[in-house]
């Protein structure tokens, strides 16, 4: 039995990688030739650099999941804070379904509902570009909120409310109570909000592909029209390097000091990232617990 | 009391942004369902419909069997890694994750440079003087394309799921009889129902609405609602159609969903937003 599992493990583990390093290899190929390999050469590497579009793209996507991620974690934070805190329990639920929808709904259709609203106001104010890096982001933030709001409310609930009322006996304001006691109490559901906003924002495609302007351009909007062209290695050795870069990340989150309290908390935020939806789709259709 | 319930004024830019962002969009998508061109009311988009059936009915059947594919493969996964020891837990997270912080562009695109007609596997093919073969354009292609791309998230619920059962109940079974088919089919499988309904949500959603892997792997002869969608946005700017077409496959969704989280247990979801925030167990 338990070969069984260790080989059942080992065969899916290898189909899934597959594709993944056949494309790392012909990121390496002399020639533009995806079928067969003809020996190894950086040209592709060079060729990647020597284009200021994908720097461009890189920039742009950084400008984009930091500002998206932090609005979001502003307005997630002081939303998660003021919902818990409202009186009428239909409202809250109702302002919790609604949060939600965006992480219920396919992406197609936020991204062609959000398009939609900003043509549309595009045409009333007679905007020449109706689509640009303000929309994009707008929709970003959008999709972010849900899931920062999602890793902070709980912590919020669970936290004492007679810490802050014992704060205020002594002396403190309530904003003086909010940011030296409730905040630090509930910092730890901001960092992962936040750091899951960024990653969200970072990987879009589909949402971007509906509201993005011609003006600015974000590396998997980049790949996209890349894709479209002839195909060329290049693509495989951006994305060498960029699945590079996310092995490292990963690797050092989760074995730096395993022993550790916060490397274990981290580890669970990677697992935590990747459950986002499904925890979304159960709270939102059940809209009790949060409610 | 009354002195905190003042403070739910912090929430009123969320709030705000709701409206604008999330409830306007959608009565966009309404509004643009039963109008014309010029904005005038017509129900000419919502009639139009029947005509798209078909790109429906395809869709929906390509992306069950996509969902129903990743189940059969992942489950057996899931268990298998929960049964692992702490250190090789790890490892196997990791290399489920990787596939996840992938973008998956670059997933589907290295798929069809190996499928391709000239593509890798083809090359090896020729080489060991067997026939090549033919799968980007064929159906099997865009399904495995959503199998392999949408695996990891039939695998991660159910394996939370599973790591969450209380280890007494499995040997509580055995203890009363059950050998290890029957526990499995009667204890484990049943009490990872919560995981197992997340799985297919997070499979089948992606998979109904996708329109890159058809378009990649279908080689241009598929046309399921994801690509429909798009060209009506993209290409053809015909936005009314495409608003009635969105409408109904948001609302077709919707009921799946809600039809799915009847058969999972409701206090799945709180445990789950509680690990979201890194307070684990």
């Amino acid at each position: 039995m338990k070969y069984i599992s260790k080989i059942y493990i080992a065969i899916v583990f290898l189909i899934l990688y597959i594709p993944i390093l056949v494309l790392m290899l012909f990121s390496f190929n002399k020639t533009s030739n995806t079928g067969a390999f003809d020996g190894f050469s950086l040209y592709w590497y060079r060729e990647l650099f020597k284009s200021p579009e994908t720097f461009t793209a890189l920039k742009n996507t950084l400008i984009l999941a930091v500002s998206a991620s932090l609005i979001a974690t502003v307005i997630g934070t002081a939303a998660s804070v003021g919902v818990v805190k409202m009186k009428n329990r239909f409202l809250r639920s109702l302002v919790n379904s609604v949060t939600n929808i965006p992480m219920m709904n396919p992406e197609i259709v936020t991204g062609i509902s959000m398009m939609l609203l900003f043509v549309a106001i595009g045409t009333f104010v007679g905007a020449q570009d109706k689509l640009s890096f303000w929309t994009l982001l707008i929709s970003h933030v959008t999709f972010c909120l849900p899931y920062v709001i999602l890793s902070i409310l709980p912590r919020v609930k669970a936290m004492d409310k007679s810490i802050p009322e014992a704060a205020m006996d002594l002396g403190c304001t309530p904003i003086q109570s909010f940011f030296k006691v409730e905040l630090p109490m509930i910092m730890p559901g901001i960092v992962t909000g936040m750091i899951m906003a960024f990653t969200l924002s970072l990987d879009d495609f589909v949402i971007s592909y509906f509201t993005n302007g011609n003006d600015f351009q974000t590396l998997p909007l980049l790949i996209y029209s890349m894709t479209k062209k002839e195909v060329k290695p290049d693509i495989y050795a951006l994305s060498t390097l960029m699945i590079i870069a996310i092995t490292i990340l990963l690797i050092l989150s989760n074995f730096s000091g395993s022993k550790d309290e916060v490397d274990r908390k981290r580890h669970e935020r990677m697992i935590a990232k990747a459950q986002k939806k499904q925890n979304a789709a159960q709270i939102g259709n059940t809209g009790k617990e949060n409610g | 009391m009354k002195k905190s319930a003042k403070g739910s004024f912090v929430a009123a830019p969320h709030l705000v942004w709701c409206v604008l962002f999330i409830i306007a969009p959608l009565l966009f998508v309404i509004y643009y369902s039963f109008t014309d061109s010029e904005g005038a009311f017509t129900l000419d988009n919502i009639l139009a419909l029947p005509e798209y059936g078909d790109i429906f009915l395809t869709s929906i059947e390509m992306s069950i069997i996509a969902t129903f594919l990743c189940f059969l493969v992942g489950y057996p996964l899931a268990y298998f890694i929960s049964r692992s020891s702490e250190r090789q837990k790890k490892v196997y997270m990791i290399l489920l994750m990787l596939p996840m912080w992938t973008n998956l562009l670059i997933r589907t695109y290295s798929m069809m440079a190996i499928l391709d007609d000239g593509g890798f596997l083809n090359s090896i093919l020729t080489a060991l003087d067997l026939a090549p073969v033919h799968i980007v354009g064929t159906k099997g292609a865009v399904i495995f394309g959503m199998v392999y791309d949408f695996f990891p998230y039939m695998v991660l619920p159910i394996y939370t799921a599973i790591t969450k059962i209380d280890h007494r109940l499995i040997e509580a079974a055995a203890d009363l009889g059950c050998n290890s088919a029957q526990t499995m089919l009667r204890v484990i499988l049943p009490l990872s129902r919560s995981g197992i309904v997340s799985g297919i949500t997070m499979v089948f959603v992606p998979s109904i609405s996708t329109f890159y892997i058809s378009q990649k792997l279908g080689g241009g002869t598929f046309e399921l609602i994801g690509d429909t969608i798009e060209r009506q946005f993209q290409s053809y700017s015909t936005y009314n159609i495409g608003a009635a077409i969105s409408l109904v496959m948001m609302i077709l969704i919707l009921i799946s969903l809600a039809v799915m989280n009847r058969f999972s247990d409701e206090d799945a979801g709180s445990a789950g937003a509680a690990r979201i925030a890194g307070t684990g167990k």
